[in-house]
C-alpha cells in the first residue's frame, strides 16, 4: 500500500515541480537575454514554415520569426535554438516555458488566446483551411465529398472546422486522426482516405512529399479563416512587444521598399520613415528594451517580410504560393502593420 | 522472551522514547503529516501557478460541446456530443481493443505454450521461434509493421474484395452485414438467456451426478443442443423477426453493416500477437512447474493423455500460470495506449491527445486519464486474485 502511495506522489510531485520550477523562470524577456538565445517551438517538419534543409538548417517563415526576434534582441540571427514539436505538444511546451516563443503555424482562436494562458503576437500568414484530393476520384468540389474518409493531423483548429464543414452541409465524413501530417500524408497516399484537409499552404507544402505530387489536386474551396501567428506566455509585455514588433519592423520595412540588398544604402535615405524604421532617428530601441538599429538587423540578417515570404513559400521555393492573402494592404491583400513612429 | 524480562530487573517507568510501539507510531504519523503536506503544497503550488498565468482550470469543460468528429463510436456521438462524452467513446473503445487483445492473447498463448513443450522438434521449435521474435519486438513497431503491412496493402473500396457480396475486405476495413432485430425477436433473446441458465443447471446436476456415482454425463454435447436448438426453435416459431442489413457501396465508401476499421484490427492482432508470447512462456513455465511425478502417477492410473493434461497437469499449472498472466493483461491494456500512433481513437487518442488540445486544459485531463487507467488496471487485478482464489488448491 505504502508503495503505491509513493507512487502516486512521485507523479504528482513531478507535474506539481514542472510547472512549479517554470514559474521561478521569471520574465522571459531577462531570461532570455541572460541565456544568449531564444529557445523556438517549431513543427516538426512543414516544408516553408518550418523544417530542415539537406544540411540540417532549420528554413522557414515561422523560422525566420525566430531568428528576427533574435536578431533584434542580440544582432544575430543565428542565437536561435529549435525544439520540433507536434500538433499536441505544443501549447504545453510554452506553456510550462520549454520554450520562449512558439511560431508553429498556429491558428490564433478565441479559446486558444484567452484560456491557455497565452498570447498572439501577430499573424505572420493568412491562410485558410482547404482538401486535397486523389486526382483519380474525379471530384471538382469539396461539395461532392459526403461519405469520404479524410485524413488530418491530431489537436488541430482543422479537425473542427472539418466538422463544422460537414455538418454545415450535411454531409457525412469518417475523420481519420494521425499524431504527425507526415502519417496523414503516408495514409492519404495508401488510399486510407479519401482526402486530406489541412491549412492551404500545408497541402501544398505536404503534397510535395507525395512519391508522385501531380496525382493529387487540391480543391478550390477554403473553409475556414487560419490566422497563423507567433505565440508567446502571457504575463510578460516586455517580450511580447519584441515579438510583435520583430514581426511590424519586417512589414514596415517592405512597405517603406527596405530589403536585405539596400538597407546599408538606405541608412543614408533621407525619407524620415525609413529613417525611423532603421533608428537612425526619432524613436528608440530602449523602448523594447534593445539597441537601436535593432530593426536594421533585422532587415539585414532577415529580410523584410515580402523577401521573407518569397524565399520559404513563394517563388524562391518548391511551394511556389502566390502572395494572395499575404500581399501588403495596399498591394490588395489584408498584411498590415502600425507604423514606427 | 517472557524468561529473560522476569529475571531482569523491571525499571520503575519504562522510557516512552525506546517503546518500540510507540516509536513506530510517531514515526508513522510524522511520515504521514510529510506526505500529506507535500501533496497539499504541490496542489496549492500548481493552482497558483496556473490561475498566475491566466490558464483556465477546473472540470467544467466536460459539459461544452466538442465540435470534432471521432472514427469509431460503441456509443451514439456525434460533433454536438460534449467532451464528456468523447470521454466515454474513448473509454470504451480502449476496453474493446484491450477485451479483445487479453481474449486473443490468451487463446495464441495457451497454443503456443503448450505447443513450445511439444515432442514434436518441429511443432516445439516453430512455437520457439514465434515466441523469440515477437517477445524481442517492440510493440510500436509491430503495430506499425501490422497497421501499414496490412492495413495499407489492401486494394480500394471500389476494387473491395468480396465474399458473396455480403462481406467486403478493403483498405477503410472489414464490413460485414448487420443483424437488425425487429420487434419479436425479445422472445428469442428470453430463450438465449433462458438456455444459458438451463446450461449452469445442468452442468452443476451432472458434476453432482459424476461425484455422487462416477458415471459421466456428456454435458458438452447436451448443452451445445439446448444453447442452439432452444433459441433457433423460438426464432423460428416466432416467424424469424430479423434481417441482416448488407453493407453497400455507395460515393466513396460502403455504407450500412459492421465495419471492423483497420486501426482496430492491426492494433487487436499487435497486442495479441505480442503478449501471447509472454503468456506463451508462462504457460511453459506454470506445465513444467508440476512435478513429472503427477503425469507418472496419472498414467499408471490409466488415464488418457488428454484427460493428464486436463485434469491433472493444468489445474496444478493455473496456480503458477495466473499471477504472472494478471500482470500480462495489466501490461496489454495499458499498452493499448499505443494506439494513438495510427490512429485508432482509443481513450489517450481522443480524450488526451485531441480533447486535450482543443481545451487546453492538461493536468485535469491527463490526471483523469491517468485514474481511468489506474482504475481499470485495479478491476483487472481484482478479478485475476478472485479467479486465483478460486483456482487455488483447496485442502480437503
Amino acid at each position: 500500500m505504502n508503495f503505491k502511495r509513493i507512487s502516486v506522489l512521485t507523479a504528482t510531485a513531478t507535474v506539481g515541480l514542472m510547472i512549479a520550477g517554470s514559474a521561478s523562470a521569471g520574465a522571459t524577456f531577462d531570461a532570455v537575454k541572460k541565456k544568449g538565445f531564444v529557445q523556438c517551438g517549431v513543427s516538426t517538419g512543414l516544408p516553408g514554415f518550418s523544417a530542415t534543409d539537406d544540411k540540417g538548417n532549420w528554413k522557414g517563415i515561422d523560422v525566420d520569426a525566430c531568428r528576427a526576434v533574435a536578431a533584434a534582441l542580440f544582432g544575430d540571427a543565428s542565437k536561435v535554438k529549435y525544439t520540433p514539436l507536434n500538433a499536441k505538444e505544443r501549447f504545453t511546451a510554452l506553456q510550462s516555458g520549454e520554450v520562449d516563443m512558439l511560431p508553429r503555424n498556429t491558428t490564433w482562436t478565441y479559446t486558444r488566446d484567452t484560456s491557455l494562458g497565452l498570447n498572439f503576437a501577430g499573424v505572420n500568414y493568412y491562410d485558410g483551411q482547404g482538401f486535397m484530393v486523389s486526382k483519380k476520384l474525379g471530384v471538382k468540389s469539396a461539395k461532392e465529398l459526403s461519405g469520404a474518409a479524410v485524413c488530418i493531423q491530431a489537436g488541430t483548429t482543422t479537425e473542427l472546422n472539418l466538422a463544422d464543414y460537414f455538418r454545415a452541409n450535411k454531409m457525412e465524413y469518417k475523420a481519420i486522426t494521425y499524431d504527425s501530417s507526415d502519417e496523414t500524408v503516408k495514409a492519404f497516399e495508401a488510399g486510407r482516405c479519401d482526402m486530406l484537409t489541412s491549412d492551404q499552404s500545408q497541402l501544398y507544402a505536404l503534397r510535395i512529399k507525395l512519391s508522385d505530387p501531380s496525382s493529387a489536386i487540391v480543391l478550390p474551396e477554403i473553409i475556414s479563416k487560419e490566422p497563423l501567428g507567433p505565440v508567446v506566455r502571457q504575463g510578460d509585455d516586455e517580450w511580447f512587444n519584441l515579438v510583435r514588433w520583430s514581426l511590424f519592423a519586417q512589414i514596415n520595412a517592405e512597405e517603406a521598399g527596405v530589403t536585405m540588398k539596400n538597407v546599408d544604402e538606405m541608412m543614408k535615405s533621407a525619407d524620415p520613415n525609413i529613417r525611423r524604421i532603421l533608428g537612425i532617428e526619432g524613436v528608440k530601441g530602449e523602448f523594447l528594451g534593445v539597441e537601436d538599429k535593432w530593426a536594421y538587423n533585422i532587415i539585414k540578417q532577415v529580410g523584410n517580410y515580402g523577401e521573407m515570404f518569397e524565399r520559404n513559400v513563394g517563388e524562391g521555393s518548391a511551394l511556389k504560393i502566390s502572395r494572395g492573402l499575404n500581399a501588403l494592404w495596399n498591394k490588395g491583400g489584408i498584411q498590415y502593420a502600425p507604423p514606427i513612429r | 522472551m517472557a524468561d529473560a524480562s522476569s529475571e531482569r530487573d523491571t525499571p520503575a517507568k519504562p522510557r516512552l522514547l525506546s517503546d518500540p510501539k510507540f516509536r513506530a507510531l510517531v514515526f508513522q504519523i510524522l511520515a504521514s503529516i510529510t506526505v500529506a503536506a507535500f501533496i497539499f503544497f504541490i496542489v496549492r503550488n500548481t493552482l497558483h501557478n496556473m490561475e498566475l498565468r491566466g490558464i483556465s482550470t477546473g472540470f467544467g469543460f466536460l459539459d461544452r460541446a466538442s465540435g470534432f468528429g471521432i472514427l469509431q463510436s460503441l456509443i451514439e456521438y456525434n460533433e454536438t456530443s460534449t467532451y464528456g462524452r468523447t470521454f466515454l467513446v474513448g473509454l470504451l473503445n480502449t476496453i474493446l481493443v484491450s477485451a479483445l487483445g487479453v481474449f486473443f492473447a490468451t487463446i495464441i498463448g495457451f497454443i503456443m505454450g503448450v505447443l513450445r513443450l511439444s515432442s514434436n522438434w518441429l511443432i516445439s521449435k516453430l512455437a520457439a521461434v514465434y515466441i523469440e521474435i515477437f517477445r524481442n519486438i517492440p510493440l510500436l513497431l509491430q503495430i506499425f509493421f501490422w497497421y501499414y503491412a496490412i492495413g495499407f496493402n489492401l486494394p480500394g473500396p471500389r476494387q473491395a474484395l468480396s465474399v458473396g457480396e455480403s462481406l467486403f475486405l478493403s483498405n477503410r476495413g472489414l464490413y460485414l452485414p448487420a443483424p437488425v432485430f425487429e420487434d419479436g425477436f425479445m422472445a428469442t433473446g428470453l430463450a438465449i438467456i433462458g438456455s444459458i441458465v438451463a446450461v449452469i443447471f445442468l452442468a452443476r446436476w451432472a458434476r453432482k451426478r459424476f461425484e455422487a456415482t462416477g458415471q459421466l454425463f456428456h454435458t458438452v454435447y447436451a448443452s451445445l443442443a439446448i444453447l442452439i436448438g432452444v433459441p433457433a426453435l423460438v426464432f423460428f416459431a416466432t416467424g424469424s423477426p430479423m434481417h441482416l442489413d448488407y453493407p453497400s457501396l455507395q460515393g466513396f465508401n460502403f455504407q450500412g453493416g459492421v465495419a471492423v476499421i483497420p486501426e482496430l484490427f492491426a492494433l487487436t492482432l499487435a497486442l495479441s500477437i505480442y503478449t501471447a508470447a509472454f503468456i506463451a512462456e508462462t504457460v511453459r513455465s506454470g506445465i513444467q512447474a508440476v512435478s513429472h511425478g503427477q503425469t507418472e502417477a496419472a498414467s499408471a492410473l490409466g488415464l488418457r493423455p488428454s484427460w493428464t493434461l486436463r485434469l491433472v497437469v493444468i489445474p496444478q499449472a493455473m496456480r503458477v500460470i495466473i499471477p504472472p498472466l494478471t500482470s500480462q493483461y495489466l501490461n496489454l491494456t495499458k499498452n493499448s495506449s499505443l494506439a494513438a500512433a495510427i490512429g485508432y481513437p482509443d481513450l489517450v487518442a481522443v480524450f488526451a491527445g485531441t480533447t486535450l488540445n482543443q481545451t487546453g486544459q492538461a493536468v485535469e485531463i491527463i490526471a483523469i486519464t491517468m485514474s481511468v487507467y489506474l482504475l481499470l488496471s485495479l478491476i483487472i487485478s481484482i478479478f485475476m486474485n478472485w479467479y486465483n482464489a478460486k483456482m487455488a488448491l483447496r485442502e480437503r
